[in-house]
This record gives structure tokens, C-alpha cells and sequence, in this order.
């Protein structure tokens, strides 16, 4: 017998709303329907009603947590367009806060994912261990989240070189304890036993549904655009791309943590090197034409893409989170699971709905006639009519006599 | 007619209801606090689960439309007067042991069966599909923890040569408690995992996996409704401790420093179970049955062929 479990809008599993809806037998899932756009808030349209330097500030608001990936994703594509070079103190500056970023989101993500599968220890654990290098972002740039440093060029702050051994300190207070999480979820055999397997998106899966990042790299997939396509300082540092090839949950959970130790090692390295002088380029002027941007987000890449048309508002901005890739993969990974497995399958690619909500626009089953909001007011009027007709009780009908 | 009167002293005062729900309550805070110590968080007041429940109690209620007729309200209150009743009969027997009760053992046994009956009584009859699924999930989990429980219990049978609490907890008192023989403790450990599935704590608490069917059976209670499973979990936390320490540990004590004994050994087990607790990630069903089916079993068994050797 088939029976549909929803998961959302409203659920615990996810902090935003979405809405997964599980067809299963018992307890096993043999469809999945994800429906999304229940936040969108229209970002590429105010993009075009605002300056670059205004823009910086609105890509930074598309997705909380990854505000410097944004940030520098856009900057990236400005940059692509203009051909300019940014000065090295603000590459290694750049590259300073997005590891900074993406420490705090994998460990973000492990402690939910520890919440998802009932490990509560785990979830306050690693969320206390994420609030030192919370404190040293507002420490460094005045603001925990969202800082507003970046600018087309460089960036609009400079970071003090004072402030840095802070940064040392704090890092290595915490590679122990992130060793220790390593090692413990290698060691713990009913955390094995609920991740080893589970969920497992092969090699072939994942290069046919394109995903990227960290759900690329678990499943096999060489990919890094720090290392393929360099921006930044990562060019100049000596880091590696973890690579693992079990496609499942655990290697997920750890690609993820080994990655954190990477973040480490870069941000050592770049603390060590990063270069006096200028931080910021001045940028006159932008002139037509268009940009690419391309960032290793947390979750995986980034792309920005720009056009301009010669005044000072960007005539196009389209922004492709590395969710939107991601998600797809849920039905080669999520089919043929029980739904315990799958909430944690789900959480597994960490997605983030504020960057994959997208417009759509309907049409009829021909394609040709693209319905207005009018249209689609009045489709949905007479189905709810129809429903009411099919489930109203006896006494409402008279009431509702006259719309029919 | 007096004594009427006394049972239902006993059965709704102490050490039934009115004792038991509230030392439940202090419990379920010793449980809040202890985790919140253990996951470095501060935790609740002493009073917060009175405050908890109060609340509960002044909220609306809300039966769905989906939910099946009586079932949906009845079903919480039978939870609750089954484990009122464990109570009262597991102390009772506790304070007087010569008491002749007309059940046995074999009748707690069967008693601690109704409050998860209930929640899945109470989960079907709500019309959801996710309370469907707890209220499923739950009917697995039982058949697999009841099991190996009540191999450990036919093995404390033998040993004492008798099916009534009154006179388990007498031999213990003249040869000391049944803990001291390996094959018990063997025993105990089987009991102490039946522990954790029956009070719904993780790593069994499946049937609810707040993360995965929101609840399950629960889903759909609210209010004062809820407020009562509340009660009873929290009684439940109280009642099937007691029985294990009656059964194998020597029951309690009501005399002199054996008031403190009792509540050492009592304290000594919910920590256990809140230690268990916080360093486990929820199984899956499958995991959960197999390991009840396979491991637990085969160490009941252990326990039963030790005991037969004389251990």
C-alpha cells in the first residue's frame, strides 16, 4: 500500500521552509517530489535597481551563512568583466574569511546532522566548538555573520595584522577538538552503523546530476574550484582536495570534517604570508560587457554571472547556488531508502533553500500561451471551488450555491 | 468497605498515582538537567516540568477532524490508569512484601504492555499518516524488546522458585540481593536495555524521532491530551525502575537509611539510562529488532543456561 509522508513546509528536520514529499511503501520510499519556492524574495530583479557597491551588500543577504561566499562570488564576476587584478593583501584577505566561512558552516552542518539523527551530544558539541571562530569573525571584521568587507576590487576594510595571532590561537584550541570529532565518528560503531551506507550516490550518479562540493568529493568526484580555477590566494598555498569514494552519508559526514582540518592548515598559511599594502583597487568605471564568477562555497561552487551596460547598475545578475545542483540528486540517492535513512540523505548534501528558490513561470501543456498572474488567480479560484464542491458538508452547500 | 477505601488510597495517593506522577516529574527534570549538563548547556529549573504540565493543562484542546471517534481521547487516560495501578501494586508489595497479592509478576508483566498500547492505540486512531508510522513502528519495537525481557524474568522465576513479587523480594532479604549471582547480572543488563526501549529514550526511541515523523503517535495531541501521556511517561520513568530493582536488586526500603539506599539505586539507574541516552544517534527499526531479536536475546538466553549451571 502507498501512502505519501510529507516532510514541510513546517518541519523539524529543515530550518526553512520546503516541502519533500515522500511516497513510500511500509517504510520504504519509492518516489520523491521536492517542491520549493516558498521563500523567494526576487534578489536578481533588485539587483538590477541597485549600484555594484549596493549589490554587494544584497548578495550578501541571499543566504546567511554563506554571506562571504556570495560576496566574493559576485566581486569575482565584476572583476572577470573589468579584467583587473585585485591587490594580493585583499586575495589573502579574501581567502582568510571564506575559510573562516566555511569552518563555522561544516561544523553548522555536522551538529544538525548529529540533531537529525538523534545524537544531541554531538549537536551542542560542535556547536560550542563553532562559537570561538564566530567570535573571531566579529573580532576580525565587527560582525559575526554578514560583516559587509567585501567591495568590487578588494575589500572595504583592511583586517589588522595585530588581530591575527587571536585568529592562531583560537585554531589551535580547536584542531584538537575537531580531531577528536574525526576519531570519534570513525570509532563510534552505532554511528557507523546509522551513516556507513546510507544514502549512497555513486560516481556515475553524481557526474550525471552534476553535483558539486563536498557531495561531489564524497562520492569520488575530484572537483575544487579553488584548485581548478583558482581566485583568491589559493593559488599560492599548499593545501589538499579531500577526495573520498564511499558516495554515502558517512563519507559525507567525513569529507566535511577533514576539510575543516584543511581550512586550518590555509588559514595558518595565509595568516603567515599575507603581504603588506593596499587592500582596495579603485574601480571608476564599469563598461559593457559581461563576467563569470566561480567560488567553493561550503557547499560546493558558486557561479555569479553579470552583464553590464555601461551605467552604474548591473543590467543582469543570475546566481547559481550550489544547492540548485544538489538537490536533484535526491532521487538517485533517496529511492529505495527507509524514511529514517532519508531524512538524514536529505540533510546529507546540506542544503540551503534561500539560494535555490528560482521564479516560474507557467505555461499551458503546448507551451505557447505563458499564463498571467491573472490566469493563475483564476485556475487556482475554480479548484478551490472544486474541492469545496468535493469535500463540503451537506450545510455549507447552499452557501456556497452561488459561486458555483 | 475500609478496605476500599485503602486501595484507592493506594491506587490514587500513594503509591499510585499522586506519588508516582509527581516523583516522575522530579525524574524527568533530573533527566533535563543531566543531559543539558552532559551537552554543556545550563538546563531547566527545578520546577519546570510542574510548570510545563500546568501549562499543558490551561491549553486548548484540539481533537482533528481526522481522528477516530472515542478512541482518540480514551486511549491516553487508559496509559494512565494502567500505570497508576503498576504503581500502586509495585509498592504496595515494596512496603509489605508478605502481602498476598491476587496477581503475580506475569500480571505487572502484562500491565507494562498497556501504556505502549495505548500510544499506539491512541496514534492510529488520530488519522494521520506519520502518527500511523510511530504508532507502527512502535508495535515492531515491542515485539522485539518484550522478548528477551521476559526470558530475563522467567530466569529470575526459576531462581527463586516462585511468580509472586511479595516473595522474590523476601528471598533477596534473606539471601541477599539476586544482582550478587553473574547469571542475574547478565539478566539485569538484558532488562537495563528492555529499560531503555520501553521509556522511549534514544537510542529506541524510534517511534517518536522527532527529526524524522515529528513525534509520531503524538503528533496530533495537544493540550491537556498530551499533558496526560506527559504524566504517564513521566510515571513510566518511575514505575518500570522500581520493578527492576524489585526484582533483582532487593526492592526498596521504607525503614531508616534504607530510604536513601533505595533512592541511590534508583538515581543509579536513570543516570545510566540518560548516560545511554546522550552518547547514542536513534537506530533505524531494522537495527532496532535485530539487535533485540539477535544480541539481547542471545544474551537472555546466556543468563537463563547460567543460572540452570548453578552460577
Amino acid at each position: 500500500m502507498r501512502s505519501i509522508i510529507p516532510i514541510g513546509p513546517f518541519h523539524p528536520l529543515q530550518d526553512e521552509p520546503e516541502n519533500f514529499l515522500l511516497t513510500v511503501e511500509g517504510e520504504t520510499v519509492v518516489d520523491i517530489d521536492v517542491n520549493i519556492g516558498y521563500i523567494h524574495k526576487g534578489i536578481e530583479l533588485l539587483a538590477q535597481q541597485k549600484t555594484y557597491d549596493q549589490t554587494v551588500f544584497l548578495v550578501e543577504r541571499i543566504c546567511g551563512i554563506c554571506s562571504i561566499t556570495h560576496t566574493v562570488c559576485f566581486c569575482n564576476a565584476v572583476e572577470d568583466l573589468l579584467k583587473v587584478e585585485i591587490p594580493e593583501r585583499a586575495k589573502y584577505i579574501r581567502t582568510i574569511l571564506g575559510e573562516i566561512e566555511r569552518i563555522h558552516s561544516h561544523l553548522l552542518w555536522m551538529g544538525l546532522a548529529g540533531h537529525f539523527i538523534g545524537y544531541n551530544t554531538v549537536f551542542m558539541w560542535t556547536w560550542k566548538y563553532r562559537e570561538p571562530i564566530l567570535d573571531m569573525m566579529e573580532y576580525l571584521t565587527g560582525n559575526r555573520q554578514s560583516c559587509g568587507m567585501l567591495k568590487v576590487g578588494g575589500v572595504r576594510r583592511n583586517l589588522e595584522d595585530s588581530r591575527f595571532p587571536a585568529l592562531l590561537k583560537t585554531l589551535s584550541e580547536m584542531e584538537p577538538k575537531i580531531k577528536m570529532l574525526a576519531e570519534a565518528v570513525q570509532d563510534d560503531p552505532v554511528l557507523k552503523a546509522r551513516l556507513e551506507g546510507v544514502g549512497v550516490l555513486t560516481k556515475k550518479d553524481a557526474i550525471d546530476y552534476c553535483v558539486v562540493g563536498p557531495t561531489a568529493r564524497a562520492s569520488g568526484v575530484d572537483i575544487d574550484v579553488r584548485r581548478d580555477d583558482p581566485y583568491a590566494a589559493y593559488p599560492y598555498l599548499d593545501w589538499n582536495v579531500i577526495v573520498l569514494n564511499g558516495g554515502d552519508v558517512y563519507s559525507k559526514f567525513l569529507v566535511r570534517v577533514l576539510e575543516v582540518l584543511e581550512a586550518i592548515k590555509i588559514l595558518r598559511q595565509a595568516v603567515k604570508q599575507i603581504p603588506k599594502g593596499d587592500f582596495l583597487l579603485e574601480i571608476k568605471e564599469i563598461p559593457p560587457g559581461e563576467g563569470i564568477g566561480r567560488y567553493e562555497a561550503p557547499r560546493g561552487e558558486d557561479i555569479h554571472y553579470v552583464r553590464s551596460n555601461g551605467t552604474n547598475f548591473p543590467e543582469r545578475l543570475k546566481v547559481r547556488a550550489p544547492s540548485f545542483i544538489n538537490i536533484p540528486s535526491f532521487t538517485a540517492s533517496c529511492i529505495g531508502q527507509q524514511i529514517a535513512d532519508v531524512t538524514i540523505t536529505l540533510a546529507a548534501v546540506d542544503p540551503c533553500y534561500s539560494c535555490t528558490e528560482r521564479m516560474i513561470s507557467a505555461r499551458d501543456l503546448s507551451g505557447n500561451k505563458k499564463y498571467s498572474q491573472k490566469d493563475l488567480l483564476e485556475i487556482s479560484h475554480q479548484k478551490t471551488l472544486e474541492i469545496s464542491r468535493n469535500l463540503a458538508r451537506p450545510a455549507d452547500l447552499p452557501k456556497l450555491k452561488k459561486y458555483l | 468497605m475500609e478496605n476500599l477505601v485503602l486501595y484507592l488510597l493506594a491506587f490514587l495517593v500513594f503509591p499510585g498515582f499522586l506519588f508516582t506522577s509527581t516523583f516522575g516529574l522530579v525524574v524527568s527534570w533530573i533527566d533535563r538537567k543531566v543531559s543539558a549538563r552532559i551537552q554543556w548547556r545550563v538546563g531547566p529549573p527545578f520546577f519546570q516540568p510542574f510548570y510545563d504540565l500546568f501549562k499543558l493543562w490551561q491549553k486548548e484542546l484540539i481533537i482533528p477532524r481526522s481522528a477516530k471517534g472515542m478512541a482518540f481521547i480514551i486511549a491516553p487516560f487508559i496509559g494512565l490508569a494502567a500505570t497508576s495501578l503498576l504503581a500502586s501494586i509495585i509498592g504496595i508489595i515494596n512496603l509489605n512484601p508478605e502481602y498476598q497479592f491476587v496477581g503475580d509478576v506475569i500480571v505487572i508483566v502484562y500491565l507494562m504492555m498497556i501504556p505502549p498500547l495505548a500510544i499506539i492505540w491512541g496514534g492510529f486512531s488520530s488519522g494521520n499518516p506519520l502518527a500511523a508510522l510511530g504508532a507502527n513502528r512502535e508495535i515492531k519495537l515491542m515485539m522485539g524488546y518484550e522478548l528477551p525481557f521476559i526470558l530475563a524474568v522467567v530466569t529470575v522465576f526459576f531462581k527463586v522458585g516462585s511468580i509472586s513479587l511479595g516473595e522474590i523480594i523476601q528471598y533477596q532479604q534473606v539471601h541477599g540481593a539476586l544482582l550478587n549471582h553473574p547469571s542475574m547480572l547478565v539478566a539485569f543488563a538484558v532488562s537495563l536495555l528492555w529499560l531503555q526501549a520501553k521509556l522511549g529514550e534514544i537510542p529506541f526511541d524510534i517511534s517518536e524521532a522527532e527529526c524524522e515523523i515529528m513525534e509520531g503517535p503524538f503528533i496530533e495531541y495537544s493540550g491537556p491530551l498530551l499533558g496526560v501521556y506527559k504524566v504517564m511517561m513521566a510515571m513510566l520513568h518511575v514505575v518500570c525502575p522500581w520493578f527492576l530493582i524489585s526484582i533483582f536488586w532487593g526492592g526498596t526500603s521504607m525503614q531508616g537509611w534504607g530510604i536513601l539506599w533505595s533512592v541511590l539505586k534508583f538515581v543509579f539507574i536513570i543516570v545510566l539510562v540518560i548516560i545511554i541516552k546522550n552518547t547514542n544517534p536513534r537506530v533505524r527499526i531494522d537495527q532496532a529488532v535485530k539487535f533485540f531479536w539477535g544480541w539481547v536475546t542471545l544474551l537472555a538466553l546466556i543468563a537463563m543456561v547460567l543460572m540452570f549451571l548453578g552460577y
